[in-house]
């Protein structure tokens, strides 16, 4: 998909205005047509694009450029605020009564949405952090619903509760808290069936279990690439069964996730986590700020950012830099990044953090077992040749090759690659480097 | 080597399997395969057979005909029915801004953009419409509203405009491969395309092949039992390509008519799990390919632009033939049908409009649209 990031796009629109002190209404106008059409495309649902869209122009006309932005740039500043601010501000926790009551937990959404596996998810968290959660088995329609419960409980540690697939869900929810209540848990999440909210029998059989047993938080889990239906989902469960909090899910996809802002727009309700893979781990606390920014397509900044300056070692760096701009890059120089890229959590996380990068790039994820060659390649390399590149000939390379266990071909991409990489910095040293800043856009020394 | 040693597995788990299924089947169901297979050992007979079903329920075989009238004059109330609160709340918006406005101006296009761009078209096929619109505007002199009306709608059709979806593969001897990201409805869909062909008496053979996903394999053992068709599924865990390998050994030594092949659910953008599933498409490409292909992605319906990324990327990995759209029961209007057959030229082949089994249906653009505006 041909998203270009709304930052790119800003920077076009204002190319031809350079050194205004403030932004006028016409600046302002033409810019909020790209802003509008980038939050479409994110699937933000269409009357919060029109209200945000109105908030933030009578925010930005009269606005003063800040000296060290351009117009663009303070343009972007103030989407991205705004944004932020729509979103929660803030981060907001689950706050779990003391050790010795139970809180309940129910969840609850569209078939899909990954209730069961988000169950599990946060029941696992719950318990690294010394809690007891039990695992509750309300689904009793989708075949082998409760399975995967069990599965998946297994697979965190956590109990489950079940009765099987005969009982009524509130029955099973009322006799779930009375278990916990003896076997000493102390946090129970209801994980029940997928439900469309047009689905009146269904809808009350939710609020019927919010009748029967006391639910400290209803989360209502949805899938981050829902499109412009999303408010009218999330808004339908929030009156029906007054929700708490929001899971956002499958966010490690490539969607832009407006439907975190339209859901947060509609019911004011918190987004509590996100989840961001497969993994136990991955589901995450969710950052407004950093949401924001990937709504946008502006890349998460604030992240790598905050990576990049408890990572890199300042002193390496530096020398680094010296060596750039005299393109003077050797096989030792690229194991060097590469390791300081691993530490900042792999290629891949790194780049979905970039900005322009994410959409770029798109497809084209770097395959990571591939660093683990070029290592191979470079440590089978004597340390001569590791210092000097242009030592490289046929009958070096076959012994590298052999040694690495490689085949030739690829020794020779690397050599190639390495000699782009020095072609790039030459570019940059000659005046580009400006006009790379200039652009807003961060190339990657690297192309595997 | 590798093949041998496939082979000997194979043929150890069909022999477990075969144990599983004839424990399974019930003696009266037994009796109906059987008078199946004596049904299709006459030539003359299966032509038929396949030829009224070609014909898209023009009911005349005297078997099934009858209930093949029934479901041809509920399929369109059937989807009126499915489509209830899509419809309601479109219409209404519909209508209004034709009536509301007292002239062509920018307002009402705004208006028309918004109504357009909320049924999730998308950005890019909407401004295609609405350009459209203006040009006939235009041209056409026209002044009043209420005359874009079906200028609005024929230049939605206009953009669903594809290749015609083809069915050939439900009558002839098949493998149909299930693709797309997690939570859309798969293994559900797959049990539904099952009974009903099962229904339209086929022999179906489904392949578990989600060995990822917990229960993924009980689930669709679950809609087989239900359907009354063979399952074959390998351990969680396993390779998909293996039980599709295995699968597909079943379906020819069982004489299948179609191989439903499950996969696991998988995001788009994650690269080693799109290489498996274009290992599992070799698979299938080798060892059957007397099979005609059918590669379905599965897409839900409430997704917003991000399912036209997904069809995209799914595309590289297995060449789609078809899409299936599912939970437009509710109240998204699946707007992103249009922006895919649209943008992608990939037509739609079923939608699913409901829990029951013949709530998935067959797709069509045309009624699909007037069902979303007809009066």
């Amino acid at each position: 998909m041909a998203f270009e990031s709304l930052t790119e796009k800003l920077q076009n629109a204002f190319r031809n205005l350079r050194s205004k002190g403030k932004l006028t209404e016409a600046d302002v106008k033409a810019s909020l047509k790209e802003v509008k059409m980038a939050l479409l495309e994110a699937d933000v649902n269409y009357k919060v694009v029109k209200q945000f869209v109105k908030s933030v122009e009578e925010r930005a006309v009269g606005q003063e450029v800040i000296k060290s932005l351009t117009p663009g740039q303070t343009m972007i500043k103030i989407v991205d605020d705004e944004l932020t601010q729509l979103m929660g501000g803030e981060m907001t926790e689950l706050k779990l009564k003391p050790q010795d009551q139970v809180t309940v937990i129910m969840m609850a959404g569209i078939q899909g949405a990954g209730k069961t596996t988000t169950s599990a998810k946060l029941a696992g968290q719950f318990k690294a952090k010394g809690r007891k959660p039990l695992l509750v088995a309300c689904d009793v329609y989708r075949p082998a619903a409760i399975k995967q419960l069990e599965v998946n409980g297994e697979k965190v540690g956590v109990e489950v509760f079940s009765m099987g697939d005969k009982k009524n869900p509130v029955k099973i929810a009322e006799e779930s808290i009375r278990y916990a209540q003896d076997k000493g848990f102390n946090v129970v999440l209801l994980d029940t069936a997928g439900r469309l909210q047009v689905d009146e029998e269904m809808m009350q059989e939710l609020a019927d279990i919010q009748a029967a047993i006391q639910v400290d938080y209803t989360i209502f889990v949805v899938d981050a690439m829902t499109g412009q239906d999303a408010v009218n989902v999330a808004k339908t469960f929030n009156e029906k069964i007054e929700i708490d909090g929001v899971i956002l899910t499958k966010l490690d996809g490539d969607t832009r996730g407006g439907a975190a802002l339209s859901i947060r727009a509609v019911t004011g309700k918190p987004i509590l986590y996100v989840g961001m893979g497969e993994k136990l781990e991955d589901l995450q606390q969710f950052h407004p700020d950093r949401m924001a920014s990937r709504i946008l397509g502006m890349g998460d900044v604030l992240t790598l950012i905050d990576k990049a300056t408890a990572e890199i070692d300042e002193e390496k760096a530096r020398e680094m830099t010296a060596k750039m701009r005299k393109a003077q890059f050797t096989y030792n120089d690229l194991l060097d990044s590469m390791q300081q890229i691993r530490n900042m959590g792999g290629v891949n996380d790194i780049l979905s953090m970039v900005p322009g990068m994410s959409t770029q790039l798109k497809g084209a994820q770097v395959d990571e077992s591939q660093m683990g060659r070029i290592e191979a390649i470079i440590g089978s390399m004597t340390p001569e040749e590791r210092e000097h590149p242009e030592l490289m000939n046929p009958s070096r390379k076959k012994r590298i090759a052999a040694g690495s266990g490689v085949t030739i071909a690829e020794v020779n991409k690397l050599a190639k690659t390495l000699d782009q990489m020095k072609s790039i910095m030459k570019q940059m040293n000659g005046g580009g480097m400006k006009n790379f800043a200039k652009r807003g856009r961060f190339r990657f020394p690297f192309s595997f | 080597m590798e093949e041998n040693e496939k082979m000997k597995e194979t043929a150890a788990q069909a022999e477990t399997e075969n144990a599983e299924i004839s424990a399974q089947e019930t003696d009266a169901e037994n009796a109906e395969v059987s008078a199946q297979e004596a049904e299709t050992g006459d030539p003359a007979d299966n032509a038929q057979e396949a030829e009224n079903a070609g014909e898209a329920g023009s009911a005349d075989d005297e078997e099934s005909g009858d209930e093949e009238k029934k479901e041809k004059k509920g399929f369109f109330a059937r989807l009126m029915e499915g489509l209830a609160k899509t419809r309601d709340s479109f219409r209404k918006s519909f209508n209004a801004l034709f009536s509301g406005f007292s002239q062509i101006d920018d307002d009402f296009y705004d208006e028309l953009e918004e109504l357009l761009i909320t049924s999730d078209i998308g950005v890019e096929t909407t401004m295609k419409i609405i350009d459209d619109l203006k040009e006939k505007v235009k041209e056409q002199h026209i002044k009043k509203p209420e005359e874009c009306r079906q200028l609005v709608i024929d230049g939605i059709k206009e953009q669903m405009r594809t290749a015609p979806a083809e069915y050939d593969f439900e009558n002839e001897k098949s493998v149909v491969l299930v693709i797309g990201v997690n939570g859309v409805g798969k293994t559900t869909t797959i049990g539904k395309l099952a009974a009903q062909y099962r229904k339209r008496h086929k022999k179906v053979i489904l392949a578990a092949a989600d060995t990822f996903r917990a229960a993924a394999a009980e689930q669709l053992t679950i809609w087989a039992k239900r359907a009354k068709v063979d399952i074959v599924a390998g351990q969680e865990g396993s390779d998909p390509a293996s039980v599709i390998y295995d699968a597909i050994a079943a379906a020819k030594s069982r004489k299948a008519d179609i191989l439903i092949c499950d996969t696991a659910g998988r995001l788009h953008n994650k690269k080693n799990l799109m290489n498996e599933l274009a290992k599992i498409s070799r698979v299938i490409d080798r060892e059957y390919p007397e099979a005609r292909r059918e590669n379905l992605i599965v897409l839900d319906g409430t997704t917003g632009q991000n399912a036209l990324v997904q069809a995209r990327e799914f595309k590289q990995a297995a060449d789609i033939t078809g899409i299936i759209l599912t939970k437009l029961d509710g109240t998204a209007k699946g707007g992103i049908a249009i922006a895919i057959q649209s943008e992608l030229g990939v037509p739609v082949k079923y939608i699913g409009v409901g829990e029951k089994i013949e709530d998935l249906q067959k797709f069509d653009a045309d009624a699909f649209v007037d069902a979303l505006f007809a009066d």
